[in-house]
């Protein structure tokens, strides 16, 4: 089974939930796919086993075998070749890695090298094994490092999703069970939520919301929550106990009983809704 | 020779552009000839990379002076490889900024800033 | 005119709250909020206003005409980006797509056109005297760097073509506030081109210290100068410190911390800015805003931009 958590933007506990749902389950599997900014082995603290790098194409020119007809620079459309003097010029910081240039040139003077884009780690902490995407900085989509992470799965995943919208964020609850919408109370809160809620909505994804941070001031994210018929899984209450243990990288699972009860209740809730959306789809 | 410099408008009276890659036209003075030229810029309309696009076409006209107010790092080594001189502009008319040019009133230009790599890209 | 830019590495940190902080603070004219993939800034500024928007395209996106289409699997064969899909007729999955065009050279009866889709909406609010620039990327596009540039231009040219009324009610030069993106990707970097300053606020925990690090190395990079406010500094005090120490240490003007304060969500809720009303965390915006003021105004206009010297590139 795997278990996506999203949301709108980041600093709303989306990893908070993703890494103390794991730590919750008798055995889980984390999987990081914020490859810009991966925060869970923060928490995890993880003796790392393996470590692969992630490669992506980049052309080589044999300028011996070039004729200076540019096609390559024309056909590029993301501007990543040049022609000057007698030679190609490639910018690898610009290019997609399409392999484009090596099909259009007439002369075959194009072929692809590997080049490292980021890594990801696989290793333990307890009973989580903890897998974790890592972009290279300066680098412009993870995207093909969370395909990779794509082929992670257990008897319990839980994918911690890069923040917001975006198409990374397609990426990594393509290959979910079920999406976990964390929300905060607030006017940006419910902002945010609607757009996350849409692109999984999109995506015929069964979902559900975790309020953050509540207080005993008025809830707007739940209120549209209710308005819209969306399933609320749990809500957290504010304390200023766990802004000390995240800000400590300490998980609250594993430090506060009451905690360790609370997730493993909203595990066992989201397991319930994940077979009940199988049955109710099959 | 040949001059290029971004500029906003396609008319001799028109003034520098800020933007070399996203500049609407280049200006082609060309000093054998004494004329004037407009190029449309087909790098303007880019998601990324368009300071090499443009550099590209600069470089395809076989100019051999670039007046420009910035230069992104890419396009700088587009230029640099084909051997283009960059002087800074100063504010005001694209053609008088030739003028200084070529009265040796313009200083070669020192700063390059970092291009927003591949923003447009995924 | 100065801009002033307002960075955190990832979102959540309260960048949007000091910046309306700062706008009103500043009576600034002209502002932008350059977080389009989340934006925010609308729902506290200029909200009886109906913006003009405009539909923005990044990068065009292939087509496949179904009626041409002879299943001959190229298309699929050659994508590098999975974005073929099969069912049983073949066609694009946009999300997917980068735009690159090989399937368009590669489709032998010319089924495959790229297309250019609408990937989000430019906003721009104005009254008498005031602009407004920002902006929305569709759900699931992926070009926002460009539309971050497209909320900047859209800006300078409501600033050029500006209101005529006379900036005079305050000491030194103008200011233009930016709500900046989160992260340290390409959208940041298209937020950082041409501001004056970078203001990083930075909330009090370890991964908050170390997005923090990502961003004022990417100023750095780019030749801005940064300085760095705390956002909920009660969170946790001994990395606050920490905090403090590493930009005393590494000659980063650092301009104060804000301290947790239950009035501001209140306040947010209610659509105000935390300045609107006596609290701790809104006194203490207006001690940083004084101190950010100073620091712009100490330094000289740049009309160049982000500049850095040839020979450091080499």
């Amino acid at each position: 089974m795997k278990i996506a958590v999203l949301s709108g933007k980041g600093g709303t506990g989306k990893t908070f939930v993703a890494v103390n749902l794991a730590s919750a389950a008798s055995s889980a599997q984390y999987v990081d796919c914020d490859v810009e900014a991966p925060n869970g082995h923060l928490f995890f603290n993880p003796v790392v086993d393996e470590t692969h790098v992630v490669n992506v194409k980049r052309p080589v020119v044999d300028n011996d075998k070039c004729i200076g007809c540019q096609a390559c620079v024309e056909f590029c459309n993301f501007n990543a070749l040049a022609y000057v003097k007698k030679g190609v010029m490639v910018f690898d910081d610009i290019c997609h890695s399409c392999g484009g240039c090596a099909l259009v040139c007439p002369e075959h003077a194009i072929t692809e090298r590997d080049d490292r884009l980021g890594v990801y780690t696989l290793g333990h902490s307890e009973n989580v094994s903890v897998v974790t995407g890592m972009m290279d900085i300066g680098k412009i989509s993870g995207v093909p490092i969370i395909k990779a992470l794509n082929t992670f799965r257990s008897e319990l995943t839980v994918v911690d999703c890069p923040p917001g919208s975006a198409c990374s964020v397609i990426e990594s609850i393509e290959d979910a069970d079920y999406c976990v919408l964390v929300a905060e109370p607030t006017t940006f809160g419910v902002h945010n939520l609607k757009m996350v809620y849409e692109l999984v909505e999109g995506m015929h994804k069964p979902l559900g919301v975790v309020l953050n941070k509540c207080t005993a001031d008025k809830n707007p994210a739940e209120a549209f929550c209710q308005s819209e018929a969306i399933t609320i899984l749990g809500k957290i209450t504010y304390d200023p106990i766990l802004g000390k243990l995240g800000s400590e990288g300490k998980i609250a699972v594993r430090q506060l009983t009451y905690y360790q009860l609370f997730f493993k209740g909203l595990l066992d809730k989201i397991i319930w809704e994940v077979s009940h959306e199988t049955n109710a789809n099959s | 020779m040949k001059i290029a410099i971004p500029v906003d408008e396609k008319d001799l009276n028109t003034t520098v552009c800020v933007s070399f890659g996203r500049a609407p036209f280049f200006m082609i003075y060309d000093t054998t000839s004494k004329q004037y030229d407009f190029l449309d810029n087909s790098a303007a309309a880019s998601s990324g990379g368009a300071g090499i696009k443009a550099s590209q076409s600069i470089v395809n006209q076989g100019v051999e002076v670039l007046i420009t107010p910035r230069c992104g790092e890419n396009a700088a080594d587009v230029l640099k490889a084909a051997d283009i001189q960059m002087y800074q502009s100063k504010k005001g008319l694209g053609k008088d900024n030739v003028a200084l040019y070529l009265n040796d009133g313009l200083s070669p230009l020192s700063a390059i800033h970092e291009g927003f790599h591949n923003h447009g890209g995924k | 005119m100065k801009q002033m830019l307002i960075l955190s590495g990832k979102g959540g940190t309260g960048k949007t709250t000091v910046a309306s902080a700062f706008i009103k603070l500043s009576r600034a004219r002209f502002f932008a909020d350059c977080d389009v993939d989340a934006p925010n800034l609308h729902l506290l500024m200029m909200r009886d206003r109906t913006p003009t928007q405009s539909d923005y395209s990044g990068m065009p996106k292939a087509v496949i005409n179904q009626e041409l289409c002879i299943s001959c699997g190229l298309c699929y064969e050659h994508c590098r980006f999975d974005a073929i899909a099969v069912d049983p007729n073949y066609h694009v999955n946009a999300f997917a797509c980068e735009g690159c065009g090989v399937c368009e050279y590669q489709c032998p009866v010319n089924a495959v056109q790229m297309t250019a889709m609408v990937d989000g909406t430019l906003k721009l609010y104005q009254d008498e005297a005031k602009a407004f620039s920002t902006a929305k990327l569709s759900v699931g596009s992926g070009t926002s760097g460009k539309l971050v540039t497209a909320v900047k231009t859209q800006l300078k040219d409501s600033i050029k073509n500006g209101t005529t009324a006379n900036y005079s009610d305050q000491k030194g030069e103008e200011i233009v506030i930016i709500d900046g993106s989160p992260g340290i990707g390409c959208p940041v970097i298209a937020s950082i081109s041409g501001v004056d300053m970078v203001l990083v606020v930075a909330e009090p925990t370890l991964s908050g210290m170390s997005d923090m690090l990502r961003i004022l190395e990417t100023s750095k990079k780019m030749g801005t100068r940064a300085a760095v406010c705390i956002n909920k500094y009660d969170v946790n005090e001994k990395i606050g410190a920490e905090i403090e120490r590493y930009c005393e240490t590494n000659a980063i003007p650092y301009f104060g911390a804000i301290p947790f304060d239950e009035q501001v969500p209140h306040l947010i809720n209610e659509g105000f800015s935390i300045i609107d009303s006596a609290n701790n965390a809104g006194n203490a915006v207006k001690q940083i805003y004084l101190k950010a003021v100073k620091a712009l105004n100490e330094q000289p206009t740049s009309d160049t931009g982000i500049v850095k010297s040839i020979t450091a590139l080499q």
